[in-house]
């Protein structure tokens, strides 16, 4: 299921198929976990969005989270001020998002990596300052609350218990999934590998690598605001660091953590990551970061595609094994 | 009024000293090696805990307590560049990225179990503390001991880089590495050398910044975008770029906290925004 | 290429649709798992098992000894006082909210309340934490002890928060009166810029100007701000009679200090006249000899002479390891013996409602002095002190030398 071989087609391996179940039977094997789990696959779609950027363009952001932060603000504001239907504000969010992915995108495509990294950096803090200024609406550091959602499709109430929320985050996760595998597997998608690759033939071949980052960067904004707007409809509350910094960081940890380039990887890196800093989460939180960093530095160091990619390399020795 | 403006001036040039103090190794390890160090901090706040051993388990007083600050970081660096850095000059920016980020993380994690989450205290030397008044104006004795280290210690490097045979290699080196070797230079030692004075410095800027910056576990992250954004302002590869960009943001964050201090953080990411936005390769940097 | 035992991504897409729809229908038709819960007034929580108490607060991070004193304050008064009340036995479930974390101290509130099944809610260093986890306890019907969010509003963010800390503009207006009375016209106001700063600028602004005197300036620095030196500077070229301070309790005090000092501006003549916060017992001797003769206004100081304090003192030293004890530890530990009244006042009954009701209407002689809740707010009722920092023996600490009874708290 996770070698990519054969020309891209649209029919979801059998592997696939055994993947998507396993969120559907967590949700009748633990039905007391739902809240970490919705908050789980809210980040995955994050994640995935941000593996479109960096897995598959090349793109390394640092600042991804002003999107879906960006995303989350709007669609949390509109419910403040009356419009509580979860689905507008999902499109909502994402216009919002993809615009101002849009306008960033325009600022990221002059320079090198290093600019690149410092201006994606530098937007996530600069949004951020502006959202603790813009306290009387915001929230400040006090953080956005009072979000009630209208019960989804007139029937299901956002319960404490998180039923609704994590069905609500799954059906959207799924969508937009199944919309980016096809994209990624589109002519697009194969030009965006180019982009990774840093092949100078893009250009040789009429394609503008100004307009592919551009769209390809505009996307991953506003399926990050789609994110960032599940979270405030489904937690009630948008808190000022769904902007920062260390929300970025730990995205690309997880995204990198299952492996880069792949979709799937993202989505693996943030389960595996979010359940065990759950399960950890009686240790300090001290030790939880210093071994998370010893795990990036060995990553880094032995194992470049993640855990999907490890897998990789054992199923292809395996299948080599006569 | 005139006395208030220069005051700023001089309170942000102080702070901007201190974090050129830090940057400048940064700058020149991008620069030479196009190696993204986003766990260049961590080799500041290093340098701040071994300050803050020697001054309360040695007795050392502070000024003394410096230069050990300075030889801790440098040699820690060499050890690291030596051991994994130097796998690493030809990953991808992303890896090295990730790399940094999570040795800087290892050095949170340790910072926080040897030392505990609170801020260090430091105790200056007596001459060091107070302000001295000089033409109307109160000028910290601190800051103007930092500002004329950070001056002896640019004309120090720059006489280190301009007039010295290493600092011609060096030179050689970032300019063009291939025609470099080619040349007979040894860029490997060139570069384990350099990244261990580029440490050191950032190690000695931690010590010096425990009274203004403060020192905590959490120190390497927290300033890290400052660091970052006078590298990526001034240019990577040299010295006078993170000077110059140390010095204007350093002058705009005090004067921004000053005169409108609803603004807050927003001067220095905005300036830093514009300035890389007009200048993408940094003020004085390297062929953008 | 197998095709033939998979489906494509639209059929793939419609099946799920058909598999959410049945799963919704039986999550509709199941009975909500939390219906148990919330309603206790129909089925009450078995009267035998322990009693527990989620206690959120920070453990990590810059805030660390928030949650540390918070817990060992109530620890304290549980080995006073024994772990049994009403006939059960009380239990601890603790949660590191990390600091000021509004979204994290949520999502754990609702773990505490779903997957824990507390009875309690308490702590809350913050207030954003506290405002945030508010309509969850409105929501679950469990009583919500704040133990040291200090801004007006929090108490009515939820019928179910009783406070046991203080708010600042409970401890503020006092020493905006006592300053204008002393001789102090003009003022220069630098507070933290979040809820309770905000709360404590315009309760003094309020208060002084009412009492003759003039605030001459106000500046809001960033909650999470490492240098106070331009701000300060701001505050000595402006040349007020006296600083009014409101900071967060712990680091953010020792840095002010620091720059205070190197500024200047006390011998420039400038008073620093502050909330307690900023003298917090927990880092006052770290602070060192530059506090002396600093002026705040208080509801807890570790020096303060009764009988209570110094059993309180006493045992807090033994339970934390030798710490001194400051006002967020008496919050634990008053808020502590609020929960256990309760306990023995419903026999163990814990009903939310009926809690609230036995809240609503406490008295207790607290180490700090005497305490109440007002029915009508649900938020503490007590007396403020006025003290300066000395030297007493070889420490520095806090001296009560003026009270003010009973005070409610004005921001409502």
């Amino acid at each position: 299921m996770l070698v990519t071989r054969g020309l891209p087609h649209d029919r979801l391996r059998p592997g696939e198929l055994a993947f998507w179940a396993l969120p559907l039977l967590a949700f009748f094997a633990f039905p007391d976990h739902l809240v970490l789990g919705s908050q789980i696959l809210v980040t995955a779609l994050f994640a995935v969005s941000l593996d479109v950027l960096l897995g598959y363009a090349g793109i390394v952001s640092l600042g991804h989270a002003a999107f879906f932060g960006v995303g989350a603000y709007t669609a949390g504001l509109l419910s403040v001020h009356g419009y509580r239907e979860p689905f507008g504000g999902l499109v909502a969010a994402a216009l919002v998002a993809g615009a101002l992915g849009f306008a960033v995108s325009l600022l990221v495509v002059r320079g090198d990596d290093l600019s690149r990294l410092m201006v994606t950096l530098g937007i996530g803090l600069t949004l951020q300052e502006v959202a603790n200024r813009a306290a009387p609406v915001t929230g400040g550091v006090d953080g956005l609350d009072g979000i009630v959602m209208n019960k989804l499709f007139g029937v299901f109430d956002f319960g404490m218990d998180g039923r609704t929320a994590y069905l609500y985050s799954l059906g959207v996760l799924l969508v937009i999934f199944m919309l980016l595998r096809r994209v990624v597997a589109s002519p697009f998608g194969l030009a965006l590998r180019g982009l990774r690759e840093g092949s100078a033939r893009i250009p040789a071949l009429s394609i503008s690598v100004r307009r592919l980052q551009i769209a390809v960067f505009t996307l991953a904004a506003a399926i990050a605001g789609v994110a960032g707007a599940l979270l405030a409809q489904t937690t009630a509350f948008v808190g000022i660091d769904v902007l920062g910094f260390p929300r970025s960081a730990e995205l690309l940890i997880m995204v990198v953590l299952g492996g880069a380039g792949r979709l799937y990887g993202a989505v693996v890196g943030t389960v595996v990551y979010m359940v065990a800093q759950d399960a950890l989460s009686g240790v300090s939180h001290v030790y939880w970061q210093f071994w998370v960093g010893a795990l990036l530095v060995l990553l880094v160091l032995f194992a470049r595609g993640g855990l999907l990619g490890g897998l990789d390399a054992l199923l292809l020795r395996v299948r080599r094994a006569p | 009024m005139l006395s208030h403006f220069l005051g700023v001036v001089f309170d942000g040039v102080a702070y901007g000293s201190l974090l050129f103090l830090v940057s400048v190794g940064l700058s020149i390890t991008m620069g030479l090696m196009n190696f993204v160090n986003l766990a260049h901090g961590a080799f500041a706040m290093l340098g701040g805990y071994v300050c803050v051993l020697a001054m309360s388990r040695c007795g050392l007083p502070f000024l003394l307590a410096l230069p050990l600050a300075f030889v801790a970081a440098a040699v820690v660096g060499v050890v690291l560049e030596r051991l994994v850095y130097r796998r690493l000059y030809r990953a991808s920016p992303l890896e090295q990225v990730l790399f940094t980020i999570g040795l800087t993380f290892m050095a949170i994690g340790a910072a926080t179990y040897f030392f505990g989450p609170s801020q260090q205290p430091v105790q200056l030397p007596s001459f060091l503390q107070g302000q001295i008044r000089f033409l109307g104006i109160d000028f910290g004795r601190y800051r103007l001991f930092l500002v004329a280290l950070v001056l002896v210690l640019r004309t120090t490097l720059g006489f280190l880089f301009g007039r010295t045979r290493f600092g011609a290699q060096v030179r050689a080196a970032v300019d063009n590495q291939d025609v470099a070797r080619g040349v007979g230079i040894n860029v490997d030692r060139v570069f384990t050398l350099t990244f261990g004075l580029g440490s050191g410095l950032a190690g000695l800027g931690g010590g010096l910044g425990i009274d203004m910056l403060g020192l905590d576990p959490v120190f390497p992250l927290q300033y890290l975008v400052f660091f970052l954004l006078v590298v990526a302002v001034g240019g990577a590869g040299t010295i006078k770029g993170p000077l110059a960009a140390a010095l204007v943001l350093g002058v705009c964050d005090g004067a921004g906290k000053y005169y409108v201090p609803e603004l807050g953080a927003f001067v220095i990411y905005l300036s830093m925004v514009a300035l890389l936005v007009l200048f993408p390769g940094g003020l004085f940097g390297k062929r953008a | 290429m197998r095709h033939s035992t998979t489906v494509s991504e639209s059929m793939f897409l419609r099946l799920v649709l058909a598999v959410f729809g049945l799963c919704a229908a039986i999550a509709c038709n199941s009975p909500k798992k939390t219906e148990a819960a919330p309603a206790p007034s129909a089925a009450p929580a078995s009267p035998t098992g322990p009693v527990k108490i989620g206690v959120l607060a920070s453990f990590s991070g810059p805030f660390a000894d928030y949650g540390k004193n918070i817990e060992a304050g109530m620890r304290t008064y549980l080995k006073l006082h024994g772990d049994t009340y009403g006939g059960r036995k009380v239990e601890l479930v603790v949660r590191d909210t990390t600091g000021p974390a509004p979204d994290v101290a949520k999502r754990l509130a609702q773990e505490l309340l779903t997957r824990d099944k507390v009875d309690f809610l308490a702590g809350f260093g913050f207030t954003p934490n506290a405002m945030a986890v508010a309509p969850l306890a409105t929501e679950a019907k469990k009583p919500m002890i704040v133990m040291n969010a200090a801004s007006s509003v929090v108490t009515t963010k939820s019928p179910y928060i009783a406070r046991f800390s203080f708010t600042l503009p409970q401890v503020t207006a006092p020493l905006a009166g006592w300053a204008a009375k002393n001789g102090i016209k003009k003022v220069y106001s630098l507070v933290a810029d979040y809820a309770p700063g905000i709360d404590a600028e315009t309760t003094f602004k309020k208060a002084f100007t009412a009492a003759g005197g003039q605030v001459i300036d106000a500046v809001r620095v960033p909650l999470k701000n490492p240098d106070y030196a331009p701000f300060l500077q701001r505050v000595k070229d402006s040349k007020p009679e006296a600083v009014f301070i409101f900071l967060p309790a712990g680091e953010p005090g020792i840095a002010f200090m620091k720059a205070f000092n190197e500024r200047g501006l006390a011998k420039a003549g400038i008073k620093l006249i502050g909330t307690g916060d900023l003298t917090d017992d927990s880092v006052l001797m770290a602070m060192g000899d530059s506090t002396l003769g600093v002026i705040t206004t208080h509801h807890y100081s570790a020096a303060h002479d009764s009988p209570e304090n110094k059993e309180f003192v006493k045992a807090f030293g033994e339970v934390s390891g030798g710490r001194r004890p400051n006002f967020m530890a008496v919050g634990g530990y008053d808020g502590m013996a609020a929960i256990a009244e309760t306990l023995n006042t419903l026999h163990g009954a814990v009903d939310g409602d009926a809690a609230m009701r036995v809240l609503e209407n406490l008295k207790l002689t607290s180490p700090r002095g005497p305490i109440s809740i007002d029915p009508a707010t649900r938020d503490i009722v007590q007396t403020v002190y006025l003290r300066h920092v000395e030297k007493v023996g070889n420490e520095l600490f806090n001296v009560e030398s003026e009270r003010f009874e009973n005070v409610k708290d004005p921001g409502k």
